[in-house]
């Protein structure tokens, strides 16, 4: 792989996950419904 | 007036949102859609719409469906009386999609018991067409019945009809805490296997190299509104459904971004899997990888067959590939079919265990058709018209009604006032502005596509009966229930 593809790999994996990551971590810290 | 029925738990919505969500299309259509469009490029894209298209949309749909307590009609109707048609046409989209999306999970159902041994054989083209399909030459000329499809579909109609018999909590939700997790860990496994294949790596660099000049393309921002508008299961009813069963304090915008996220997740790890194995594939044969690569029905029941027949443990990789098939299939499917139930429930006040009932054995009727020798090019011409016009042109309404002809504020105040974080004014120009002019654009290029060149060569009597009839006809009878009188607690 080249290296602008495993970038790109790891910038969509880093906002979908990252993204997720954020989203749990708030609703671990305020814990409504 | 009966209580409304909730979720158990946060965690309880979230899976089943997400669950509706990831379906097959993440498996098969995400990784082709990102290697035609510029491949790493087309993330750009992608991530800019779903930022100013689907997570504005799902947010929207989740403080709907959460501030007015209703399936999509009666939502509608809260809203403005004379609007309740417009979530009758989203339901009616969902059940329609609902009776040809059993069929390909069925397909998948028998593919999975197939795999131990391989049951597809060496040129999976042929069988899967002619062997297990028994394909006809015409939509029009249907011959019998594919009695294993038959069985799968029964199968998957009685879970189908379990699910949404036991109610919200001790169905749906415990369906989706079942099926999620392990939809995750097979996932996983594959992956783990794909990318330590011989030959992935080539497959990971056609999947991801960015080809920058694509961005400049109209049509790849098309594609990637096109994508996240279909990947997210919004504007067909269902996500307004879930939603209502929300409890009264409940963080909407983060339940939003969430599912969004989560379910994008999915796609980049299922295109992972799935180039690594073409990757490899097109090196056992010593062919570029574009040789192989493939969307949809092909992709999964001509392609990866082909591809797991040169693996090494090919009938564990064939067995998970499939079931995750099934998994995906069925927790959307899940969700497709409750937005139906959920309507007539709110519509005539009838109980949930005669209306799951009643529901299963008319959509088992209706999916006979799909079950046949011409089963299949039914269903490229059904899903055709229903994805292009019924999701599209639903979508379209509804968000051009909403946030032009309703105060949207009512409803960015609603969920700000109960959410951990706020949504700004990006959101209310996002769904006035940005969601309008790209669906518009797409429902016209849709149109404009369709009169100008009949789709798939079919014969027009087919898709005029299979298509146009089918789309208007939704559209007629969410018109003619809007006139029905409903139970007294419908709006």
């Amino acid at each position: 792989m080249t290296t602008g593809a495993i970038i790109m790999m790891l910038f969509g994996l880093g906002v979908t996950w990252g993204g997720a990551a954020v989203c749990l971590s708030i609703a671990m810290k305020h814990r409504v419904a | 007036m009966a209580q409304r029925e909730q979720w158990g738990t946060r965690l309880g919505f979230i899976l089943a949102a997400v669950g509706s969500a990831i379906g097959l299309g993440n498996i098969w259509r995400f990784p082709y859609m990102a290697y035609e469009n510029g491949g790493g490029a087309f993330l750009i894209p992608y991530f800019f719409a779903l930022i100013t298209a689907g997570i504005p949309i799902i947010i929207l749909e989740f403080g709907m469906g959460h501030k007015y307590k209703g399936s999509a009609p009666l939502t509608f109707a809260k809203i403005k009386k004379k609007w309740e048609w417009l979530g009758w046409w989203q339901v009616f989209v969902s059940f329609i999609i609902s009776v040809y999306y059993v069929v390909v999970i069925a397909w998948a159902l028998n593919y999975t018991l197939m795999s131990a041994d391989l049951g597809w054989g060496s040129n999976p083209s042929d069988f899967f067409f002619k062997d297990f399909l028994a394909l006809s030459s015409s939509p029009l000329s249907l011959g019998g019945i594919v009695w294993p499809i038959f069985i799968a579909a029964l199968v998957i109609w009685f879970v189908t009809w379990l699910v949404l018999y036991s109610g919200v909590k001790r169905g749906i939700e415990l369906a989706n805490k079942i099926f999620m997790p392990v939809l995750f860990i097979l996932l996983l496994i594959m992956l783990g296997r794909a990318v330590t294949l011989e030959g992935a790596s080539e497959g990971l660099q056609w999947l991801f190299r960015p080809d920058f000049s694509a961005i400049m393309d109209y049509k790849v921002w098309t594609a990637a509104y096109g994508q996240i508008f279909f990947t997210l299961s919004i504007c067909f009813a269902i996500m307004i459904t879930y939603s209502s069963y929300l409890p009264d304090k409940s963080d909407i915008n983060n339940n939003g971004m969430m599912t969004a996220f989560i379910n994008c997740g999915f796609s980049m790890l299922a295109g992972i899997m799935v180039f690594g194995v073409l990757g490899h594939m097109a090196l056992q044969q010593g062919v570029p990888v574009k040789d192989v690569v493939g969307s949809g029905v092909g992709l999964a029941f001509v392609t990866i067959p082909k591809a797991i027949n040169l693996l090494p443990a090919s009938g564990f990789f064939g067995f998970l590939f499939f079931l995750s098939l099934v998994f995906a299939g069925m927790s959307s499917m899940i969700s497709i079919t409750e937005a139906c139930c959920s309507a007539v429930i709110d519509k005539f006040g009838w109980g949930r265990k005669k209306t799951a009932t009643g529901f299963t054995l008319v959509g088992f009727l209706c999916s006979l058709i799909f079950m046949t020798n011409g089963g299949l090019l039914v269903l490229d011409i059904v899903d055709h018209f229903i994805n292009n016009f019924g999701i599209v042109f639903a979508g379209l309404v509804e968000v051009v009604l909403v946030s032009w002809f309703f105060k949207l504020e009512t409803v960015r105040e609603h969920i700000n006032g109960l959410s951990d974080f706020r949504i700004g004014m990006w959101w209310n120009f996002c769904l006035k502005v940005v969601t309008p002019i790209v669906l518009g654009y797409m429902a016209i290029a849709n149109l404009i596509g369709d009169i100008q060149k009949s789709y798939g060569g079919y014969p027009m009597s087919a898709l005029v009966m299979f298509g146009w009839c089918v789309v208007l006809g939704i559209i007629v009878l969410s018109v003619f229930l809007q006139t029905r009188k409903g139970s007294p607690q419908s709006a």
